[in-house]
């Protein structure tokens, strides 16, 4: 695969490992928040952090649009379902995501509910034109990378006349979660979060570009590198990272740039701007209500709103109790900080949205690196270097 | 009643609850589709019970039940797919299979010229693996309590004398060998599943490896396990492999033999090959210093030409399974909660 | 988050419709938010829309700067008088 695997080499791989044993201070800490769940996934799925010096630590951000999505939004897309008849389609990640009393979209199915998986919101338009009769409902999630395709199909139901199409909007804004971490009173007066440095979203930022980091770089003078998702580029953005905190440099720094503009996607941003407008607020799993932080569908559109359509009850949704989710999602605590991991939640049982994701911090500590620490000790770990 | 040829309005209707009814109409499809098609001296008796000698030794059964869709997709059908599935659930107790028994839950309203599509696609099979199917059921459900078609078969196999494969036999220093690429039997279903399609040249694996396993055995005879990575794909079955002895394993991913167009097909879907279904395959744990004799006699056989070492067993008690990633860094390769989901991030 | 691969564009279609490929896999895909999408461009496919356009010269760019951190080092180690 052309751009894939040249960005997965081995050699170049240890060429990198290298220069940042070299370039690493060890008399220091760096701590590098990766923002993107893409991010995690990927140094989990490499095992990248073996290739890196115990003193390059990355911290876990909250960038996993099925991690931050409030128990409410899922519980609301359920009785969607359920109450309303509609066939509701999905994008497979939020499946097993649990719900109120671990209600998920995969037991409402179960249970009857016309549940859909989709891999794009084609095929949900194509599900509306099939079924003439029946609503369909697109529950839409994600970042600015998901957003576009979102607003193409809301501008193609219109075009086409699609009455049955909706669509349940929870798209959110990477930027206003970066603010908000670095405002938080963890990283900025208790320092229980050391965050040195960032890796920018790659995706995200191939539709918005790299300029809207550039206040974060300015004000909380913190440098961030916009990374690519393949491990290689994750490690070499990490060795910019290093390089700027080393200097003490804080800008901008884009390691991805075969995709990644300063001004991104313009035709993209338009249609954005064209069919949704900034919600005052919205509230985040973990981060709480975040102002100016997601997208609702705007008044030219509204035929197109599920929220509009439906109506949804007022209910008491609620978390699990002890579920650390929300610790994790703000690189506060690390999964292994929490009492139920791999205890009561497993990927199997997940109590939390971090457990489910394959971005979430949880699955990842699970899926990749579970009982890690006793592996280390093994002889095994010795037989693989 | 011969007279007006009842096979020929049989494929052109479908099932209906007279067929699974036990009067004449479900007479007339066993003769004209099922018995035609999977004739042989045992079946032919026509008794509800299959008469057979069987030989001395020890005698392995394995009985497996098929629901899949599509019934019909790149590479195969629910026909030679439950053939093959229960052959080699047979094979890798290190027998050679001798019979097979093939029951049917039919939908009503579903089409008698696929369900014969079906059935001989079954005899084709069983006749090409060179093991008859000797008996067989039939019921028939109502429209809407059945997908079409579901099969469930059996099978019945002896095993040669000195020969003990089990999961428990595992234990470090054993050499991992795999038969083959992964995940080619999953990628052809998803290509076809709604809402997802792909164009991909890729076709199911599914094959019955009874006759590789056979010269496998033979040339090795103190194999330890054998297991096929059906459903939750490779990962699925060396954890299980793991667990049931009690010791770790490390797989070099390198080593690991996908296509190209099932790493492409995986990274647009974002699966991990590891935990896709394969139909075809074999995972073979046997002491080390037999590890390169077996392989010759793997790739010298057409279903393990692409055969490879991909790993060791190492002490464990945890049961980890552990790989070396592409990049030369360590990850941990865990069971999957669930069917795999195509995901978008 | 926001999983996507690069694909080559193999053949334009009607409504702002192409067909892209990964090595032998094939799928139609929108490309209504690229402009001037083109045959043998790649782009980059997140859930079934082609997001950017990927540079092949920034791409050669990125791995020349990848192999060049090892250059460094390679020129650390000549001067501390080790050998690879």
């Amino acid at each position: 695969m052309k751009y894939v695997d040249e960005f997965r080499d081995r050699d170049l791989a240890k060429t990198i490992a290298e220069a940042i044993r070299q370039e690493a201070d060890p008399g220091r800490t760096y701590n590098i928040m990766e923002f993107c769940g893409g991010h995690t996934h990927a140094i989990f799925r490499y095992g990248v952090k073996d290739l890196m010096p115990e003193n390059v630590r990355f911290v876990h951000g909250p960038g996993c649009p099925v991690c931050v999505l409030p128990v409410r939004r899922l519980d609301d897309a359920v009785e969607i379902a359920e109450r309303h008849d509609v066939i509701l389609c999905t994008y497979g990640d939020m499946m097993r995501v649990p719900g109120t009393k671990q209600r998920s979209l995969i037991k409402a199915k179960a249970d009857g509910a016309d549940i859909k998986m989709v891999y794009s919101t084609l095929d949900a338009l194509k599900i509306a034109r099939n079924n003439p009769d029946r609503e369909v409902v697109f529950f839409a999630i994600g970042f600015e990378t998901t957003t576009p395709p979102t607003a193409v199909a809301i501008k193609t139901a219109e075009r086409e006349r699609l009455k049955n199409f909706s669509v349940f909007c929870n798209h959110v804004l990477t930027p206003s979660a970066i603010g908000h971490i670095l405002e938080s009173p963890e990283v900025r007066e208790l320092g229980t979060v050391q965050i040195d440095g960032f890796l920018g979203p790659s995706h995200v930022s191939s539709v918005i570009g790299s300029e809207p980091y550039e206040f974060f770089a300015e004000e909380f003078g913190k440098p961030v590198v916009i990374a690519g998702f393949e491990p290689l580029d994750v490690m070499q953005s990490a060795l910019m990272l290093i390089r700027q905190i080393n200097e003490g440099r804080h800008e901008v720094e884009n390691e991805y740039t075969r995709v990644v503009t300063s001004e991104g996607n313009l035709k993209a941003q338009q249609l954005v701007s064209d069919v949704f407008e900034l919600r005052q607020s919205f509230e985040w799993r973990g981060l709480g209500k975040v102002p100016y932080s997601a997208l609702k569908i705007r008044e030219t559109y509204a035929a197109f709103d599920a929220e509009k359509r439906f109506e949804v009850s007022e209910k008491k949704s609620r978390e699990v109790k002890s579920c650390e989710c929300p610790a994790i999602l703000r690189g506060v605590k690390k999964p292994t900080d929490c009492k139920l991991f791999g205890t009561v939640c497993t990927p199997d049982s997940p109590m939390g949205s971090c457990m489910v994701s394959s971005e979430g911090a949880c699955a990842a500590y699970w899926t990749y690196g579970r009982h890690r620490e006793k592996a280390r000790a093994a002889p095994v770990k010795e037989a693989a270097e | 009643m011969n007279a007006i040829t009842p096979g020929i309005s049989h494929r052109k209707g479908a099932v209906d609850m007279a067929h699974g009814g036990g009067g004449r109409a479900m007479a007339e499809l066993i003769d004209d589709l099922f018995r035609r098609h999977l004739s042989n001296s045992i079946l032919d008796q026509g008794n509800d019970a299959a008469l057979f000698q069987v030989p001395a030794g020890r005698l392995v059964m394995s009985t497996d039940g098929h629901v899949i869709s599509p019934l019909f997709f790149p590479g195969g059908d629910i026909g030679s797919l439950s053939v093959h599935g229960t052959l080699n659930d047979v094979a890798m107790a290190g027998a050679k299979p001798l019979y097979l028994t093939a029951g049917f839950i039919l939908e009503e309203g579903f089409p008698l010229a696929d369900l014969e599509r079906i059935v001989a696609s079954m005899a084709l099979a069983a006749r090409e693996a060179g093991v008859p199917i000797v008996t067989g059921d039939t019921k028939v459900v109502e429209k809407g309590k059945g997908d079409g078609v579901f099969i469930t078969t059996t099978g019945l196999g002896v095993v040669p004398e000195d020969v003990h494969v089990s999961a428990e036999r595992a234990r470090p220093g054993q050499a991992i060998l795999l038969s083959g690429s992964i995940g080619d039997h999953g990628v052809a279903i998803l290509s076809k599943r709604e809402n997802l399609e792909f164009e991909t040249e890729i076709k199911s694996d599914s094959a019955a490896l009874h006759t590789l396993v056979a010269d496998m055995i033979e040339a090795v005879p103190g194999i330890a396990v054998l297991r096929d990575p059906t459903r939750g794909g490779l990962a699925a079955t060396l954890n299980e492999v793991a667990r049931s002895a009690g010791v770790g394993m490390h797989l070099d991913e390198t080593t690991i033999p996908v296509k190209p167009d099932v790493a492409a097909a995986c990274e647009l879907l974002g699966l991990d090959p590891l935990y896709v279904a394969n139909e075809g395959k074999l995972v073979c744990l046997c002491d080390a210093g037999d590890a390169e004799k077996l392989l010759a006699v793997m790739k010298a056989h057409p279903l393990g030409r692409d055969a490879a070492i991909i790993g060791k067993v190492v002490e464990d008690d945890a049961g980890l399974v552990e790989m070396e990633t592409e990049i030369g860094g360590l990850r941990v390769v865990d069971w999957l909660s669930g069917e795999q989901l195509p995901r978008i991030c | 988050m926001c999983l996507a691969i690069p694909a080559k564009v193999t053949e334009l279609l009607a409504d702002d419709m192409a067909t892209v490929a990964l090595d032998g896999v094939k799928k139609q895909i929108s490309v209504a938010l690229v402009e001037d999408p083109a045959v043998d461009d790649y782009v980059l496919v997140h859930v079934g829309y082609a997001l950017h356009k990927v540079s092949p010269d920034e791409a050669s760019r990125t791995l020349a700067m990848m192999a060049e951190a090892g250059l460094l080092q390679e020129e650390l180690e000549e001067i501390a008088g080790s050998e690879q």
